[in-house]
């Protein structure tokens, strides 16, 4: 292989920093000990510790937390069906109904959802609105990453079971969950971080009454921009970080799947 | 037995994303049809004869409509060259290192993916406002392609990584100049890498209303905007369902030209596959 020319070594350092600079100057100006983000003063966990006494972005955290594990559990389970259809039976409109919620703009699905919430089941928007969206975009990410590892394995092992007597569950039990159990766990926590990530989707369907992390944040920088805000952005995105680690960890080949 | 487990199987994510996402999709195209309430929001059904195409007549009367979602493309197609040439080199770069090393290289791109979409948001209002910037197109075009970008690297490397270094090898003892081996064997083969990362960037631009509100001044809002705005602040919910439906237009003429695009230039590129 050639060695690569030192320009586009220095092109290329300089998109890595486009992408971590604006995250590195909101990590450091979370621990700055001034309440303008104009300069730095001096170091600081203060505005960490407001945040622990903060009410709403408390109840706001809580309920991001328990829509994103209640959510993505359903999720997890409605998508590993989908994934495993469109492994096995192919149905040609499965992965329309699939992909689609995932490939098209998201406020198209907020709209819709907050028409038919409010129109047709006459739903009062809350937290039940707000986990049935986030169920919904998120099946189709599980479904291609359950779908990927069932295509990488070998079918004359399911037959082989077939032959030795097992009925359908005792195939499904002892053969297909365990070896898509890795998937499973991945796309569970891909459906987390999804869930807990998600704004815009959330945001037509939540009304006013609840509150998530994502939303919080959203009116705190519509007003004004304050260190608190770098704090609570910094611990989520350590906790996405994690998540995603984790994820692509257990299931080395999501980092591809994801592309 | 066998066709029970089958349905068993098929069945709840269907009968789910059918009640909660087909559905919800099909109700817009009628609400778009219907006029708007006393108090916002939809008047009550009466019957497929009060169906009208008022929301639609009056997108068409004002001139301001067209001129916003004319904008929303243009905009969209400056986040996507953007990105492009922001991308290439990085992707070309991570494509031509080390097998070992490109896992790594790729984790980086995917990274700052990982923080709030919001947080990415606020990292320019933070660099933007002292510099005198923010509420400018110049502040929604950063933020765009900043919050893009890595659909576009991903997708390009991809491509570029299954380039076969003997294309340009033979090309090189042929006698191209570096500069006529990019142009003329990598930049045609990558393509479709290229088309993929750009439906991947200009559908989700055009659906954008955080960005340019959260950025820009009045004058930058896009579609999205628009949508936002009738369906929460002015509860016209036919015009922005209305809205929708254009939106949803645009989209499927792009995907459906996107895929067009990706299937024709692979024609040309059994070399590198």
């Amino acid at each position: 292989m050639s060695r690569l020319p030192t320009w586009l070594w220095a092109a290329a350092l300089a998109v890595y920093a486009f992408l971590y600079i604006p995250l590195a100057v909101v990590v450091l100006f979370s621990f700055n000990d001034s309440m303008l983000n104009a300069e730095w003063v001096g170091f600081t966990t203060g505005w960490y510790v407001k945040l622990l006494h903060d009410a709403d972005m408390l109840r706001a955290a809580g309920n991001s937390v328990l829509i994103a594990l209640v959510s993505s559990s359903v999720a997890t389970l409605l998508g590993a069906m989908a994934g495993l259809a469109m492994h096995r039976y192919r149905p040609r409109w499965l992965p329309f109904l699939v992909l689609t919620p995932v490939a098209m703009p998201e406020i198209l699905l907020g709209v819709s959802l907050l028409l038919f919430f409010r129109q047709v089941l006459d739903l009062t928007l809350g937290l039940v609105s707000i986990l049935i969206a986030h169920v919904s975009f998120s099946i189709g990410f599980i479904a291609v990453i359950v779908r990927a590892r069932l295509a990488g394995m070998d079918e004359s092992i399911f037959e082989a079971a077939r032959d030795l007597g097992a009925t359908p569950w005792a195939t499904f039990r002892r053969i297909t969950l365990p070896l898509i159990l890795p998937a499973l766990l991945a796309g569970f926590l891909m459906a987390f971080t999804l869930s807990i990530d998600d704004f815009v989707i959330t945001f037509f369907v939540a009304g006013v009454g609840v509150n998530t992390l994502p939303l919080q944040i959203y009116s705190m920088i519509k007003v004004a921009v304050t260190p608190e805000v770098n704090a609570v952005s910094t611990l989520l995105m350590a906790l996405t970080l994690t998540l995603i680690i984790l994820a692509s960890r257990i299931a080395p080949d999501l980092l591809r799947t994801r592309a | 037995m066998g066709s029970q487990v089958k349905w068993a199987v098929i069945l709840p994510p269907s009968l789910f994303l059918v009640a909660f996402f087909l559905l919800p999709s099909l109700i817009v195209v009628l609400a778009s049809l219907r006029e708007t309430g006393e108090f916002g929001g939809l008047a009550p059904f009466a019957g497929a004869a009060s169906l009208t195409i008022e929301a639609y007549r009056f997108l068409g009367g004002d001139l301001i409509y067209a001129e916003i979602l004319l904008r929303s493309f243009l905009v969209a197609a400056l986040t996507t060259v953007l990105c492009i040439l922001l991308a290439y080199p990085l992707a070309w770069l991570i494509a031509r290192s080390p097998k070992q090393r490109r896992d790594l290289l790729v984790l980086l791109v995917i990274l700052p993916f990982a923080s709030n979409f919001l947080v990415r948001i606020y990292a320019w209002i933070m660099i933007l406002g002292p510099a005198g910037l923010l509420y400018t197109p110049f502040a929604v075009i950063a933020g765009l392609v900043y919050v893009h970008l890595p659909f576009m690297i991903l997708p390009l490397y991809t491509n570029l990584e299954k380039h076969d270094p003997a294309l340009l090898e033979a090309a090189q003892d042929l006698g191209a100049n570096a500069w006529t081996r990019f142009w003329r064997v990598t930049f045609p083969l990558s393509l479709p890498g290229i088309f993929s990362g750009a439906a991947l960037v200009f559908i989700p631009v055009l659906g954008m209303f955080a960005v340019p509100e959260l950025l820009g001044g009045t004058g930058d809002i896009l579609i999205g905007n628009l949508i936002k705005e009738q369906f929460l602040d002015n509860r016209d919910w036919p015009l922005g369902s209305a809205l929708s439906i254009v939106l949803t237009v645009c989209v499927l003429f792009l995907a459906a030209l996107a895929a067009w695009a990706a299937k024709r230039g692979l024609h040309g590129t059994e070399a590198i596959s």
